[in-house]
């Protein structure tokens, strides 16, 4: 995450802006092996190491969680430049600002809870 | 390239962290960084607060190690393998600067006008940093996942529901960026 510049909010910013591939570039090829691997799992059977089935359950149905929640995680991915995987990468990195981010995003978590029966869903 | 300090390619990363998801798979897990919140939370006892906590959090703690794993990367990557500067399009770095008076795009990995010791002793800073972790922790949850949840492993999976999360993220995102900047910043 670190090298690849994806943990930086410049780069969050510029793709926001559409200004360069990199962003795009880095999620769409993960993205592209992920389906070809995903697949390739699925046609040949293949099992974890532990013998259970694959966690590859499908997503439960829904349309609004989805796109309000991805709405405000959008929102404040733009604003704190980090989605949760960067911000620990950014911590490890010594960017000690960013634990107020992280403290944020627990606390954020946590409303949900708090909040979840009277969202729509 | 020099591998060690320059930063890596898209086609390098994308691929490390398809990698990284099917790794996850492989060891009967999956590749998702933000339930981690959620195992956090429950760990410090938000389980009496909501139902939602209630859950067998001692069967996710891998959550944590793979948290543990991204910390001591982004320890090992920014201390022995980056100068730690990021260059992007210049016509954005030039418009963070006119726009926003953010100069440093360029010199810094992140923006010390946001992320350095002196910007947080303006809390209107740390509000912003705040307000935008509690924005990603609650649309995460939400949405039942981050990027590597629904735009990695959930359009991997050709799942319909993980296109419409990441769908919102975007919506969010650049609204955030070309609507919410300029009266925020």
């Amino acid at each position: 995450m670190f090298k690849s510049e994806a943990a930086s909010w410049f780069r969050i910013y510029e793709m926001f802006q559409f200004g360069s591939f990199h962003m795009y570039g880095i999620i769409g090829s993960a993205l592209v092996l992920g389906i070809i691997g995903i697949q390739l799992i699925k046609r040949k059977n293949i099992k974890p190491i532990n013998g259970e089935e694959m966690r590859l359950q499908p997503k439960e149905k829904g349309i609004i969680r989805y796109l309000l929640g991805g709405i405000i995680f959008g929102l404040g991915w733009a604003l704190a430049g980090a989605c949760p995987g960067p911000m620990y990468v950014l911590a490890g990195a010594g960017y000690v600002s960013i634990l107020i981010v992280i403290f944020g995003a627990v606390a954020g978590t946590f409303l949900y809870g708090l909040l979840k029966d009277k969202l729509p869903h | 390239m020099n591998w060690i300090y320059d930063p890596w390619p898209w086609y390098v990363a994308g691929p490390l962290i398809a990698l990284v998801m099917f790794v996850l798979l492989f060891v009967g897990k999956q590749f998702g960084m933000s339930s981690n919140l959620r195992t956090a939370c429950a760990v410090v006892g938000a389980g009496k607060a909501a139902d939602f906590f209630k859950f067998d959090w001692k069967a996710e703690r891998w959550n944590l190690m793979v948290v543990l794993g991204a910390i001591i990367g982004g320890f090992i990557a920014a201390t022995y393998m980056s100068d730690n500067t990021v260059a992007i399009n210049p016509a954005v770095a030039q418009q963070l600067a006119t726009d926003y008076n953010i100069t440093s795009a360029g010199d810094s990995y992140l923006p010390p006008e946001l992320f350095s010791t002196e910007a947080l002793s303006n809390p209107f800073i740390i509000l912003i940093l705040l307000v935008g972790g509690v924005l990603v922790g609650f649309g995460a949850r939400y949405a039942g996942g981050c990027t590597s949840g629904h735009a990695i492993s959930g359009l991997s999976n050709l799942q319909l529901p993980s296109l419409i999360a990441v769908i919102g993220f975007f919506i969010g995102g650049l609204v955030m960026v070309h609507l919410l900047y300029p009266l925020i910043f």
